[in-house]
């Protein structure tokens, strides 16, 4: 039973952080920085998916931010239509998902750089279209998608008097899709995308169908992007085209390699980080350069991730 | 075609484009005995291996498991239905301890799926317990539970090789597939390998070994095969196919004294 | 749809695609003497454009270009020496993502150094204005320029590989680098020298195109792709092949026109290339079992 309780208490302190800077934040009048904080949280979910994916199962994918453009348009356009607005989010996320489906049975019999290119071209496709296309605004993209109603009073929206709860919204699913990853990663499940990772001839071996965990840990990693694009398109109320280019899809497999591949802690703290200063402006006009600077600088120096090579350094005396 | 063999191969063939690689081989694994197909290079043994073990699809012929067709079976149904396999060029997980690479052997033997798994502890507990006794019980075997913690690619190559043994046994399969076990050891390791392939015998485990170590081979089969360009040239005891004629040239040459 | 009017896709599907072609190349060759799959091709088309613009005040255009070139090819060598060459046995994958960075990160220093506007580099005859007729159809003299100059460089690197000592040991290092480092040649100086050739080859492209299509910082990605399909269709490393792939996906681009909407024209090129990549990953035109060395000849 302790073994649970270790397992645990980290999720539990994150949680706490995350109270804590809440608390913070508001006594010193500063709770605008949640905005960007909640914002943060949503990118922060598609990186964890990504985690899973390029980290865990060892499958690379240069067009993620195609799964997250296709759930915030999701739901953008069937919130704006107006005629079931609360069927926007379970829709996005349907449609994240069938579409990750059709495109990962083909895609994922490819390997290496091939697998990069394909990806690559399935993110370009996904721009296109969303540029070429007047149901999705084109160059400017959807705006005024009004707020997402959840229950008792609470609702997906940008709005000031929804700022604290939005933020806890945020979180607290990053914090369960953390969780959930985490199970899935001591599992049995998880110890087989690691086998897959390492070797997929022994794996399969062994008995691991190959070809449908892999398939499995695709769909999962599009479901957290495209419903982190659903519920990011609500707060913000409004998407834009960029979301789906390759310079997000870049952005997040940094943010994946800056944590440390198969390291979700790492990912999560690299994502938060990471992204929150570059909505802040911290990084000017400079911000895709440093992401892409960051990616060829670990991939460089550190390709299995920051944080693994300084526990190497504190290992070796 | 008896009764009590496990496996049949029968009338297999296999072309690489114009090459005729196993020409008409045909011969049976008797269930709980220790089967060795033995010939010189480019004999087709590798061949003849990876089509039982599912990595190629025979281009005529049949492989049968209790009756069962399964040729063209992909590898890992061909896993599902009980049969293990080791690599000649022994492939632990890397990034995995010796452990978790038993674990994974173990696969099979347990249940799960995305979303059971997500549930964690939750469901799972119990049986992550199961898992983890049972391997270190296999592992404690085999006389290596004092590596369970370690790294796998930290090993020696030795200790890699009896790691992947218990691998292919955590699955607690009906037929073992050894590809080379002698291949890299030492004298006193494959010593070692040897017994404790023979102590399988009497855990209804029915081993198929493909080898070129006559060591190993002669002294622990029961029934030996030799093949030489594709086709079966002797089958039967050590002894009776170390003193066939054919075999002894084809080994040595012809036209030794 | 008349003749003309045919012709005239048919002219400026085969002009565009002579690019795609010039880009394939130039993956084909990096691809051959290193393994690694160059994503930051496009980008020398980019900054040969960018740099014969901005030296075109200075410059006669001849010399502008001549300049742009030499400058884009020393910019290569200088990406392969600091990023790639110090690297020992790094997996394609890492390769593949560390040149997507590059390509990032190159782009970004087209932005910052230049702009995010259009530019153009001046007609090399004539102007916007002149077209010539051939066959019946009314051409843009530029056109024949990049059919002209993207033929040239095709020949000339046939010509380089095939009877030049230079370009022989690249083939015998493309084949077999073990024996032909067994042999003497040193390799690194080849990797080197074809990082020069491609990026050079790129920035002449960029520069013959840049009148038509103009030129602006975030051009290399999807020529990047298109090239890479251009590429993947004749098969990695086949350079005589990545010729007919380009003019291939030019015109069926420029054919695309006249069904698809505008927009959904770069659609076309990619699903080519999913299309190859999972039906037939080792491009149309490979042989059987053979690997292909720069010309297509194992």
């Amino acid at each position: 039973m302790t073994n649970a309780r270790a397992r645990n208490l980290p999720l539990l302190l994150l949680a706490a952080l995350i109270v804590s800077i809440q608390v913070v934040l508001s006594a010193m009048k500063a709770d605008f920085y949640l905005t960007q904080l909640t914002m943060s949280a949503w990118y922060t979910l598609v990186a964890l998916g990504l985690c899973l994916l390029m980290g865990y199962a060892g499958q690379v994918s240069m067009g993620h931010a195609g799964f997250f453009a296709i759930g915030g348009y999701t739901a953008a356009v069937i919130s704006t239509a107006g005629a079931a607005p609360w069927l926007s989010i379970p829709t996005a996320v349907l449609v994240t998902a069938a579409v990750s489906l059709l495109v990962g049975i083909p895609v994922l019999r490819l390997k290496g750089h091939y697998l990069a290119m394909a990806t690559l071209a399935f993110g370009f496709i996904v721009s296109r279209i969303i540029l070429g296309t007047t149901l999705f605004g084109q160059a400017d993209g959807i705006s005024d998608i009004p707020a997402y109603k959840l229950f008792a009073g609470l609702a997906i929206s940008g709005r000031r008097t929804f700022r604290i709860q939005n933020f806890y919204i945020a979180w607290g699913v990053v914090l369960a899709g953390l969780g959930l990853a985490l199970n899935l990663v001591r599992s049995r499940t998880g110890r087989a995308l690691r086998a897959i990772h390492g070797d997929e001839e022994a794996a399969a071996s062994v008995g691991i169908d190959v070809a449908r965990h892999k398939l499995a840990v695709f769909v999962l990693s599009a479901v957290y992007a495209g419903l982190a694009g659903a519920c990011l398109a609500h707060f913000n109320a409004g998407i834009g085209p960029s979301e789906g280019g390759i310079m997000k899809s870049v952005r997040y497999v940094a943010l994946v390699a800056a944590g440390g591949m198969a390291n979700l802690w790492g990912t999560l703290a690299a994502s938060a980080i990471l992204t929150f200063l570059s909505l802040r402006g911290a990084f000017g006009l400079f911000d895709d350069a440093v992401f892409g600077g960051i990616l060829v600088a670990i991939m460089l120096f550190a390709p299995e991730g920051v944080f693994s090579v300084l526990q190497r350094k504190r290992k070796t005396p | 075609m008896s009764g009590g063999a496990l496996l049949c191969v029968r009338d297999l063939h296999h072309w690489f484009g114009g090459l005729h690689v196993i020409n008409g081989v045909e011969f049976n694994c008797e269930s709980g005995a220790i089967r060795a197909v033995i010939g010189p290079n480019g004999a087709g043994k590798t061949t003849l291996f990876n089509l039982v073990a599912g990595t190629l699809c025979p281009t005529s012929g049949a492989i049968e498991l209790q009756g069962k067709p399964i040729q063209g079976l992909p590898p890992h149904k061909i896993a599902a239905l009980g049969i293990s396999r080791t690599f000649q060029s022994t492939r632990l997980f890397p990034g995995m301890t010796v452990l978790e690479n038993v674990m994974v052997g173990h696969h099979l033997a347990e249940h799960g799926g995305f979303l059971r798994d997500m549930g964690g502890r939750l469901f799972n507990s119990r049986q992550e317990n199961r898992m983890r006794r049972q391997c270190m019980e296999i592992l404690d075997g085999l006389g290596v539970a004092d590596l369970a913690e370690q790294q796998a690619r930290d090993l020696p190559f030795g200790r890699q090789r009896v790691v992947e043994l218990a691998r292919a046994l955590a699955s607690g399969p009906r037929l073992l597939l050894l590809d080379e076990p002698a291949c890299g050891l030492n004298p006193s390791e494959t010593e070692e390998m040897a017994l404790r392939i023979a102590g399988l015998r009497g855990r209804g485990v029915t081993v198929l070994i493909v080898e070129h170590d006559m060591s190993l081979v002669m002294g622990i089969s029961d029934r030996v095969v030799v093949l030489s360009y594709g086709r079966v040239i002797a089958e039967g005891t050590p002894r009776e196919v170390q003193a066939n004629d054919e075999v002894v040239s084809v080994y040595l040459g012809a036209g030794d004294a | 749809m008349g003749a003309a009017q045919l012709l005239q896709y048919l002219f400026s599907g085969v002009a565009t695609g002579s690019i795609y072609a010039i880009v394939g190349i130039g993956f084909n060759i990096i691809y051959s003497s290193t393994g690694i799959i160059n994503f930051a091709q496009g980008e020398f088309l980019m900054l040969g454009g960018m740099i014969a613009v901005s030296l075109q005040g200075f410059l006669p255009l001849p010399l502008a270009i001549a300049a742009a070139v030499a400058l884009t090819g020393l910019l290569g060598i200088a990406v392969q020496l600091v990023f790639l060459s110090w690297l020992k046995k790094p997996g394609i994958l890492r390769m593949i993502i560390i040149t997507i960075g590059l390509s990032i990160l190159i782009r970004e220093v087209g932005l910052h150094v230049w702009d995010e506007k259009v530019h153009a580099l001046a007609y090399w005859t004539g102007d916007e204005t002149t077209s010539l007729a051939v066959l019946g159809a009314r051409v843009s003299p530029q056109v024949l320029w990049v059919l002209g100059i993207s033929a040239l460089m095709v020949i000339g690197l046939t010509l380089f590989f095939r009877f030049t000592l230079t370009g022989k040991a690249m083939r015998a290092c493309a084949s077999n680098s073990t024996a032909a480092r067994l042999c003497g040649i040193r390799a690194s100086s080849l990797v080197t020298l074809s990082f020069f050739i491609a990026s050079a080859m790129g920035a002449l492209a960029g520069c013959v195109v840049s009148p038509i299509t103009q030129t602006q910082y975030d051009m290399g990605t999807s020529l990047a792709v298109k090239g890479f399909t251009c590429a993947v269709l004749g098969g990695l490393g086949n350079v005589s092949a990545a010729v007919g792939a380009g003019i291939l996906i030019g015109v069926l681009e420029s054919a695309s026109i006249s069904v698809l909407p505008l927009a959904y024209k770069d659609v076309v090129a990619l699903t080519i290339m999913l299309a190859i990549l999972l039906l037939r990953p080792q491009g149309l035109f490979a042989g059987v079992g053979r690997r292909a060395g720069p010309l297509g000849r194992g």
